[in-house]
């Protein structure tokens, strides 16, 4: 490697802009961060040298020097940006209803263009392989980056010495001359610097006033924080780290919780939905909008429990109740690491339904009973004196398609049945067809009919299964993230030269932001000595 | 005298004081001296805001009282507060500057955002379970601050466009920067046809079939569009010129649609009434106005507010959106699209600073910025509550 010794005696690394110490520009170097001969100098990373503005031969260079680019980084950004946007237009596939289908929902909902949005993959835009890679580039251009200027920036930082090169402090942004300067004023500019809170550095005369340096590492603690949170995002495709899965349980039902390994069980007890009173004089006017339905809580009262010991397969586990609670939208239910939360639910099903049989125009005059339960339907009941029941058909959720009887779902929301009706005095059979509500006799001459007795119902409860070990990763790295930008953004390192020259003295200054305050700084700190303040020399508008 | 008269006597007291302040603010114009110097206007005019600042906080706290909870749970209660943020910002960003000129430009945009806001509903309403946890108010009061401060970028960087943009030609930049007036006329379009169609109580009535079910629409200004394949029902008004398209069919789309479209018309009302009154572009006419102000410092100013808003929104906007959305949803991120128009704004603003670091996208490049950053913060307050759907719209 080819160091470069400054006039100062410092020796620099190969593609220093300028000299780490005295600040003086390396004649050949300059083109690297574009100064231009007499105008103010580029001060970003202090002009030391960075590897991807050193080396450009390997491959390895090449791909190096790609990431660290703060264009092609902005350009990545720009990208992940405007995919995210593109996801927006129409709904992603976990916010369609779930039962249809997603290639036949965006073609007629949104016509043409939600075909189109569907064929590209956008229904699925966040999980897709594109936009996964998108952001681990990001992730890739901030660790590259973050190394290519840390290194060299904290190196700048250590060595830069008091006395700096006159070239170096004429070219700074804020500088002025003074040419006759006493000591007292000298002294006085000493006391008011201390005042601000600045560290004087001193070396025969010359002065390195400096403040906030630690604002510098802003940007790399914020970026470690953001690469935290994107590990935590790899993690989460592990198991052993993360799961989201779902459990329906029925009031009075003990079900085993997936995704546990079937080691615990959930039974539901009760399922309460409260509403908000309409005649709450507040809300009433709101509530009367919304049609007179605003929940106010959803609730399982809930019990889990573990089983006990090793389970012989066939034979039921042994289940030993670890905890019992009220689950509520935003209380979850806990235990060893899973969390059970509100998330659904679903009123009045169907548990059992009672049925008598009696002659067609006296239903005081029961013959028998019987009650069909949902959980545990049989094919045949045996009523007394002989009679008998058989169902034929059984529709849980019944819909009629075409004429035609079907069962929505395997959910007894809405039960129908076919039965037939045998005896000692009926000829073959009799037929009724049974729903909530109706009792279609379709030969119509009938001696007998059955009518509903009675129901039981209950309510069903929606739970979501959660386990999630990457939270700590995600909170760690947030709260890093936040240090690094408030550290950075609401901080500025200034730094102030004075510079002996003759009788009087040169001053500069530089900061990263906010130059109104430094300059403000300057008023204060030369304020009544003979020191004239500083320009800016910055031609902007 | 109830908790919720006395919160709204606040607000429309503090819209007033906030109405008069920019009138003194605009009055340091013609003061001697430096852009920047203490005038007696200029103070007059940040110690009105204050006061206007401090009636709005009485609203707040008093309908807080009202109502039982933090009133940022509907369209009216965010977007006011919004406003109120607006105007925080704006008086935090004039104790570091002492920019007279700022507040002639941000107390305005504070004063159509909070007027925005009244032509919301603005009963109070009662809280679903999901709202119900202290991270909602504070995900959501700390994203508004963070907005508000971004938003005080737009401020500046529309002082900066009008000062600087070339105005001899007419071409694509001075087409833009009329175009960004133009917005703002017709979010003032908006809240001039509302105003006057609720006075006049009208009313037109739609019906049309969704589902299987028969649903209606209730407009309150003259239907330029019907939903679609609906029928009017209401006997006695001016029959829609014609119907939106199949596939605006959310909720209340028609409605919506027919809104807009009376917007941008009173916009164009607005801006044309102007442009014959002062008989060349808006951004012309203010720009002399401007002579004394310092881009330099306008440029810092608009990156200063963006440095400053920047972590706020990150903690609010984000942090706390996730941990409210864990809380609520036990999911701290589900890509409905207001997380991801966060995240997109937030993606704006990230690029918005490292473009910084580079010399060439200092002033008039970070001005428009800024114009684009508020552009998406406001498509995110708006559109995304009303046109696309998700998990937060108020609406
Ligand atoms: C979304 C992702 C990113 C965020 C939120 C982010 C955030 C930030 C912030 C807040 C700053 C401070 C800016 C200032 O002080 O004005 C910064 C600085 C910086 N960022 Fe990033 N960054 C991201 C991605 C990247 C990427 C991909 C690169 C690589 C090209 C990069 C390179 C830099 C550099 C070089 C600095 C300046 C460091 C310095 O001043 O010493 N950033 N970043």
């Amino acid at each position: 490697m080819n160091k470069i010794k400054c006039e100062c005696g410092h020796i620099n690394p190969e593609g220093t802009v300028l000299c780490e110490a005295c600040g003086k520009p390396v004649e050949k170097n300059q083109h690297i961060d574009g100064n231009d001969k007499g105008k103010l100098l580029n001060m970003r990373y202090d002009g030391s040298a960075r590897r991807s503005q050193t080396y450009n031969k390997t491959v390895i260079d090449k791909v190096w020097n790609f990431f660290s680019s703060v264009k092609v980084g902005v350009w990545l950004i720009v990208l992940a940006l405007i995919a995210s946007a593109v996801g927006t237009i129409f709904p992603q596939e976990m916010y369609i209803p779930p039962t249809v289908e997603p290639a036949q929902y965006y073609r007629d909902e949104y016509g043409i263009f939600g075909q189109l949005y569907y064929q590209l993959g956008f229904h699925n835009l966040y999980g897709s392989w594109w936009y996964i890679l998108l952001i681990a580039l990001i992730g890739v251009s901030l660790v590259i980056c973050s190394i290519d200027r840390v290194v060299p920036l904290h190196r700048a930082l250590k060595n830069q010495r008091p006395k700096r090169h006159e070239v170096f402090i004429k070219r700074q942004r804020l500088f002025g001359q003074t040419e006759r300067v006493s000591n007292t004023d000298m002294e006085a500019v000493k006391e008011n610097l201390k005042k601000k809170n600045y560290k004087i550095y001193e070396d025969h005369g010359h002065i390195l006033a400096e403040k906030n340096r630690f604002s510098r590492w802003g940007p790399y603690v914020n970026h470690i924080g953001l690469i935290i949170i994107l590990i935590g995002a790899i993690v989460r495709f592990f198991p052993f780290m993360y799961v989201d899965t779902y459990v329906w349980v029925r009031e009075g039902e003990t079900v085993v919780i997936p995704e546990t390994e079937q080691q615990y069980y959930i039974e539901n007890k009760d399922f309460i939905l409260e509403l908000y009173d309409p005649n709450d004089e507040r809300f009433s006017e709101a509530i009367q909008q919304e049609g007179g339905m605003v929940p106010k809580n959803f609730q399982t009262n809930a019990v889990v429990y573990q089983v006990k010991g090793d389970t012989v397969p066939g034979s039921e586990p042994e289940l030993e109740k670890i905890k019992e609670g009220e689950i509520r939208v935003n209380e979850p239910l806990k235990f060893n690491g899973f969390a059970l939360y509100q998330s659904d639910y679903q009123l009045n099903e169907f548990k059992s339904m009672s049925f008598k049989l009696h002659p067609k125009n006296n239903a005081e005059d029961v013959i028998g009973a019987f009650t069909f339960d949902m959980t545990d339907p049989k094919q045949e009941y045996l009523l007394e004196n002989g009679y008998r029941i058989v169902v034929d058909q059984y529709f849980p959720d019944l819909e009629i398609d075409n004429g035609e009887p079907k069962s929505k779902s395997n959910y007894p929301r809405n039960p129908a049945f076919i039965f037939f009706v045998y005896g000692p005095d009926i000829e073959d059979r009799e037929v009724s067809f049974l729903t909530i509500g109706a009792n279609i006799n379709p030969g119509n001459q009938n001696q007998y009919k059955l009518s509903l007795a009675g129901v039981e119902m209950r309510d069903v409860t929606g739970l979501a299964v959660k386990k999630d070990r990457t939270l700590p990763i995600f909170a760690v790295g947030a709260i890093i993230f936040m240090i690094g930008v408030v550290q950075g953004m609401y901080w500025q390192h200034r730094r102030i030269w004075i510079h002996p020259k003759d009788d009087g003295v040169w001053i500069a200054g530089h900061t990263n932001k906010n130059w109104y305050g430094l300059k403000r700084d300057f008023e204060s700190i030369l304020d009544r000595t003979s020191i004239n303040p500083p320009e800016d020399q910055q031609e902007l508008s | 005298m109830d908790f919720y008269t006395i919160s709204s006597n606040l607000l429309y007291t503090a819209f007033v004081i906030y109405l008069v302040a920019t009138f003194f603010f605009g009055a340091t114009i013609r003061a001697k001296g430096s852009a920047q110097r203490t005038s007696r206007a200029g103070t007059i005019g940040i110690v009105l805001t204050t006061i206007g600042f401090l009636a709005q906080t009485g609203y707040f706290i008093t309908r807080w009282i009202a109502s039982g909870h933090a009133p940022v749970s509907n369209l009216f209660e965010f977007t006011t507060f919004f406003g109120m943020m607006l105007v925080f910002a704006f008086i935090i960003i004039y104790f570091i500057y002492r920019l007279n000129i700022l507040g002639l430009f941000a107390l305005p945009v504070a004063l159509i955002v909070i007027g925005y806001a009244s032509m919301f509903p603005r009963e109070l309403s009662p809280l679903i379970p999901a709202l119900k946890t202290h991270w909602l108010y504070i995900h959501v009061t700390t994203a508004a601050l963070g907005e508000a401060i971004l938003a005080v970028s737009f401020a500046a960087g529309l002082i900066y466009l009008i000062k600087k943009v070339d105005q001899s030609s007419f071409n694509v930049k001075t087409f833009s920067l009329e175009f960004v007036l133009y917005m703002i006329f017709a979010t003032l379009g908006f809240i001039l046809v509302t105003t006057t169609f609720n006075a006049m109580d009208y009313q037109v009535t739609f019906e049309y079939e969704k589902e299987g079910e028969l649903l209606t629409s209730e407009y309150h200004l003259p239907a330029i569009v019907a939903p679609y394949d609906s029928e009017m029902v209401t006997e006695d008004r001016f029959s829609p010129l014609f119907e939106a398209p199949s596939w605006m069919e959310g909720q209340e789309a028609g409605r919506k649609f027919n809104t807009f479209i009376w917007s941008l018309m009173a916009g164009l009302a607005l801006h044309l009434l102007m442009l014959l009154i002062l008989r060349k572009r808006v951004a012309k006419a203010i720009q002399p106005l401007l002579s004394r102000v310092n881009l330099d410092l306008v440029d810092e100013i608009i990156y200063r507010s963006v440095a400053i808003g920047f972590p706020v929104f990150t903690l609010g906007a984000l942090i706390f959106a996730a941990i409210w959305a864990q809380v609520a949803w036990n999911r701290f991120w589900g890509w409905d699209p207001k997380e991801v128009w966060a995240l997109i704004t937030w993606f704006f603003y990230a690029a918005f600073l490292h473009l910084r670091l580079s010399r060439g996208w200092h002033g008039e490049k970070s001005a428009w910025l800024a114009v684009i950053g508020f552009a998406i913060i406001m498509f995110n307050l708006i559109a995304v509550n009303l046109v696309l759907f998700g998990l937060h719209s108020y609406a």
